[in-house]
């Protein structure tokens, strides 16, 4: 056990079928870090970090969290999804949507205070979506589902953030909007670990990164791991074409 | 109380335990498994009864509920080997176990007395027939207690586990994450649902079991964007196909519980048309809005484009703009008719102009649709 990460993966592999998507990867990452997690289409970046979560059950492997196992850092750790893994149709308004971030410190039976809702209505004007509080969530645009998914995860005030894809479909007003609240939660001493997919954009907004591509390839700060000869060999096998 | 009443008390509590969890069984997309458990039970009632050689004994409706979940479990089984998709699995596992169920009691009909008609459409009618007798003394229709008895487990359920069955049904990974089991939420709504069949299908029969928990629902979900409401208004959608539904089958003299189901597919049918939020008239009157709104929009751009220049003459007059835009003429004259009255156009010189407002209105729709948000 090492105290200077804050997550340390060892000996990670998840295989769909004979396939393995993730092969023996060991990855320490620091805390107080804003990382991006950057591979090929197929690469296994969500595989990583839904492996880490434990909402897949790996071949092999463990992940410690501080020093200990995931169950017992649960409340530590907040988790934002791809937006399109939930339906939006779903019977509910923007501000409800945020206070199930509240749920796992309200824990079971036990219904939403008034002190849950003022939190989620800060964490609202915080994205800007303060006016949006009562619309129905069938009625937003693909910026402001991920700016409710971004609320959702400042209200459940954890240390490490793990955030799939979020600005997927998103405008570049979101964007900028999404990674400027994430540079505030790295300088308040959070942990953000991001799935990203714009190579062009990693080095303006992040200061660590990881190039997956089954096996790890390269992990550490942009500034030194983030060079052509590494995506050279992060993207080799795929054909993909590098634009920076 | 007149055999009547108790009919119609019946129809409702049955109406409101089934849509309990029928909304989440349809917000989950899982419709059809109602479908597959209100069938399936029979084979845990027929093990049931080889097991304790009664039909009344409280055995019987534990073998159901088991079998209900057996049911899930096998068919959520085949699903996750890829090899079958959730719709077939149904499709293979529920006529597997109830054909099991009428097999047996096809062989062994003398000492089973399982009607499978009644099993499919349930006889109402009949339910106050079977009393329920406290020392001797009648206090009503047996079904009222029973169906009662459920209802206030299934209320107690939706109460209770509110906010777990609205986060695991919404985001489940979330819910993981946030240490509430899914799986865990999921099997004892599917228990729910299998008690709640169980306990219907006596009565009212499995058609009328899947209507209950189906119809209300969905008809509900085209009412209101608000679980709550949503909960609610299936309770009262489904009690109100039950009572007029029972009406309907009085003066036709027919099947009660067919009458019933009828009753919510009509009513689920007005609702789908009439809706005001939802409706099929609703949604038609707002696309046509919507086009000729746009194409208000576009017609006003196009001629924010030609403002001024040489062409404007060919391309903004009157009688040639149709060529340009390729619509035609009852379209256009439409479109110029309502900018007109909003005063965002005027014709001068047989040329279409606009006005200050006009301008502006076509300068920020433009914008508005490049900066996306």
């Amino acid at each position: 056990m090492n105290l200077d990460y804050i997550i340390e993966v060892e000996d990670m592999t998840v295989a769909y079928e004979a396939k393995p998507v993730l092969w023996d990867v060991d990855l320490n990452i620091p805390k107080s870090i804003l990382m991006a997690v950057v591979g090929p289409n197929g690469a296994g970046k969500s595989t990583l970090i839904k492996a880490m979560l434990d909402l897949i059950k790996p071949v092999s492997g463990n992940v410690l969290f501080n020093g200990a196992s995931y169950k017992s850092q649960r409340k530590h750790i907040g988790y934002v999804p791809q937006s399109e893994s939930v339906d939006w149709d779903f019977p509910t308004n923007v501000l409800d949507v945020v206070l199930m971030g509240r749920y796992g410190e309200i824990g079971w039976i036990k219904r939403p205070k008034e002190e849950d809702k003022k939190k989620a209505r800060e964490a609202l004007e915080k994205v800007n979506m303060i006016e949006f509080a009562d619309r129905q969530i069938s009625q937003l645009s693909g910026g402001q589902q991920q700016r409710v998914f971004l609320a959702r995860a400042l209200v459940q005030d954890a240390d490490i953030y793990f955030m799939d894809e979020p600005f997927k479909g998103v405008d570049a007003k979101t964007e900028k909007a999404i990674i400027s609240i994430l540079k505030e939660l790295k300088e308040r001493g959070k942990t953000i670990i991001v799935v990203h997919h714009d190579l062009q954009t990693v080095e303006e907004y992040f200061d660590w990164v990881v190039l997956l591509n089954t096996q790890i390839i390269a992990s550490g700060p942009v500034s030194e791991v983030f060079t052509d000869e590494n995506l050279r060999k992060t993207y080799r096998s795929t054909g993909q074409i590098l634009k920076r | 109380m007149s055999p009547q009443m108790e009919i119609q008390i019946i129809a409702v509590i049955v109406a409101v335990a089934c849509s309990l969890p029928g909304v989440f069984l349809v917000l989950r997309k899982m419709s059809m498994m109602s479908d597959a458990i209100t069938h399936t039970i029979l084979l845990g009632i027929v093990i049931g009864f080889f097991m304790v050689n009664s039909l009344t004994s409280p055995f019987l409706i534990v073998g159901a509920a088991l079998m209900g979940v057996i049911t899930v479990f096998l068919t959520e089984m085949l699903n996750n080997t890829k090899l079958v998709s959730e719709d077939s699995a149904i499709g293979i596992v529920f006529p597997l176990l109830f054909s099991i169920a009428i097999v047996i009691i096809s062989k062994y009909a003398s000492s089973v007395h399982l009607d499978t008609d009644s099993v499919l459409l349930g006889e109402l009618a009949f339910a106050p027939f079977n009393r329920m007798k406290v020392f001797g003394i009648d206090i009503g229709a047996k079904a009222i207690y029973s169906m009662g008895g459920i209802l206030i487990i299934n209320l107690l359920f939706v109460i209770i586990f509110f906010k777990e069955l609205k986060i695991a049904t919404f985001d489940p990974a979330l819910a993981t994450v946030l240490g509430f089991s899914p799986a865990l939420i999921h099997y004892s709504l599917m228990t729910i649902v299998s008690i709640t069949a169980v306990g219907a299908f006596e009565s009212v029969g499995s058609i009328l079991v899947i209507a209950f928990m189906i119809g209300s629902p969905v008809t509900a979900y085209l009412i209101t964007d608000n679980l709550k409401s949503m909960i609610i208004l299936s309770g009262l959608i489904g009690g109100l196909n039950g009572i007029l539904g029972y009406q309907l089958a009085s003066f036709l003299d027919v099947s009660i519980a067919g009458s019933m189901a009828v009753m919510t597919g009509v009513v689920f049918l007005l609702v789908f048309i009439f809706s005001p939020s939802r409706g099929l008239l609703t949604i038609v009157s707002r696309r046509k809005r919507q086009k000729i709104e746009f194409a208000g929009k576009s017609l006003m751009f196009h001629i924010y484009n030609h403002e001024g220049k040489e062409e404007e003459a060919l391309e903004s007059g009157i009688y040639t703009i149709k060529e340009h835009l390729q619509w035609n003429e009852k379209f256009l004259k439409l479109i110029i008719k309502e900018l007109k009255d909003k005063e965002k156009i005027y014709i001068k010189d047989d040329i279409i102009k606009l006005t200050e407002s006009g301008r502006e209105y076509a300068i920020k729709s433009y914008e508005e649709i490049v900066s996306g948000f």
